[in-house]
């Protein structure tokens, strides 16, 4: 296998990002997709946050246009999902299966997927009712009672698009106060059938011996009483964890989970860089993500090059102090 | 949507052609996006699986008696049927190499 100038590890908006401004670079990237293909937007529907459209763009709609644009000026993009890293030395070594690729050069833009509650029993009832994504599942939910957890942004854009579908969405949040967008909470509250539980988590999700859900088990936060909702389904909308675990014990990683990053996108490993959401836990926005991508690119490219000036011997020292922290978690 | 290997299945169909053998099927629709991306898997499985397993393929919006049969709340979901019996399902999206490890048990 020919070894390549950079692998862009992911296909979301800072993968995608990264791969048009790489190949824009004449760097020929190879992009590894990912079983999450197209990244978070895949499973949103109307982005009225994207730059350049004033009406708002369907996430499936803008990803297949960011590949296409990407595949344009000659990137390459394969299907499939990274198994392992080796960052001890370059080249570095891609293996997806039984297949190895290398580069001189990494760009990691793996992303963050749903969290969920951490129960055991969702993931056990996940597609017989417990659903992250209810754009793929609030059809099964026609004409049903539903209920949604968590009050960010996320949270909210599922209540409202299964407004539409379900008898009564109730949100249930373990504060008092939404996190979500002005525009997105006036957008839910302004909704007939749904309605707000405040601090309140769930502590079971029944029936598991039925193989499907029938009710929520919640919990008061500030009285600690108990009650039971009747409803059929529950879509978890309580944020997203990076995914790094390709990474562990090779990258330095914050103590939240997400990838460090110094200077533009440098990793702690010279010749990875990183981009979106896998290092951002702060802004986490498609248009974020994007420029991510492109400074990403754009370093991997003056790397290259020999243009990117940086001390080598201090890097790997602090990277050193911060592996070690990283791996005493 | 579906390649050469794959069949499709609906409501009527559906009892009489999982009976047989190991059968690996999709439940999908035209508007779920994560469905579209396991796709290209799934087509790649029935390449690489032809003449030993039937892979096919369920649209829900045409054929909703077959998915509430079988309680698929989510999708994309895959189940796998042995000799008529339901042996795997797998919601969401999966690897083709963990999805081949699913089949090899069953074959």
């Amino acid at each position: 296998m020919s070894e390549r100038q950079v692998i862009i590890i992911g296909s979301g908006p800072a993968g995608l990002t990264a791969a048009l401004y790489a190949a824009r670079a004449n760097l020929k990237p190879l992009v590894i997709e990912g079983i999450e293909a197209g990244g978070q937007l895949m499973l949103t529907t109307m982005v009225e946050n994207w730059p350049g459209h004033r009406d708002g763009i369907m996430g499936p709609d803008l990803m297949t246009e960011l590949r296409a644009q990407a595949e344009r000026f000659g990137a390459e993009i394969i299907q499939g999902d990274v198994s392992s890293v080796d960052l001890s030395q370059r080249p570095f070594t891609v293996a997806m299966g039984k297949t190895q690729y290398t580069a001189q050069t990494l760009i990691v833009a793996t992303g963050a997927s749903a969290k969920w509650l951490d129960l055991g029993v969702d993931k056990k009832l996940s597609g017989r009712g417990v659903s992250t994504c209810a754009t793929c599942d609030g059809f099964f939910f026609k004409g049903r009672p539903v209920a949604v957890v968590g009050g960010g942004d996320t949270a909210m854009e599922e209540a409202i698009y299964l407004s539409k579908l379900a008898t009564t969405v109730t949100v249930i949040h373990r504060r008092d106060s939404l996190r979500a967008s002005k525009v997105m909470q006036d957008k839910a509250m302004s909704m007939a059938n749904i309605s707000f539980i405040w601090n309140t988590e769930v502590t079971d999700i029944k029936d598991i011996d039925k193989g499907e859900v029938t009710s929520l088990v919640l919990r008061n936060t500030q009285t600690g009483a108990s009650s039971e909702l009747a409803v059929d389904g529950v879509f978890i909308g309580i944020g997203h964890v990076p995914n790094t675990a390709l990474f562990k014990g090779q990258l330095a990683l914050h103590d939240n989970g997400y990838l460090k990053t110094h200077d533009g996108s440098r990793t702690s490993v010279v010749g990875v860089f990183a981009a979106g959401d896998v290092q951002d836990h702060i802004y986490r926005q498609a248009v974020t993500a994007a420029g991510s991508g492109c400074m990403a690119a754009m370093d991997a490219e003056r790397f290259l090059s020999g243009t990117l000036h940086e001390s080598e011997h201090e890097v790997s020292v602090s990277s050193h102090s911060e592996l070690r922290t990283a791996n005493s978690e | 949507m579906a390649s050469e290997n794959v069949k499709t299945l609906t409501d009527a169909d559906f009892g009489e052609s999982v009976k047989h053998g190991v059968v690996l099927v999709d439940f999908w629709a035209t508007w779920c996006a994560p469905c579209r991306r396991l796709a290209p898997t799934v087509d790649q499985l029935a390449a690489e699986y032809s003449g030993r397993i039937t892979v096919a393929k369920v649209d829900i919006d045409e054929n909703p008696m077959t998915p509430s049969k079988f309680m698929v709340r989510g999708i994309p979901t895959l189940l796998l049927f042995k000799d008529g019996d339901l042996k795997e399902t797998v919601v969401g999206l999966a690897g083709k190499d963990d999805l081949a490890k699913l089949i090899d048990k069953h074959l």
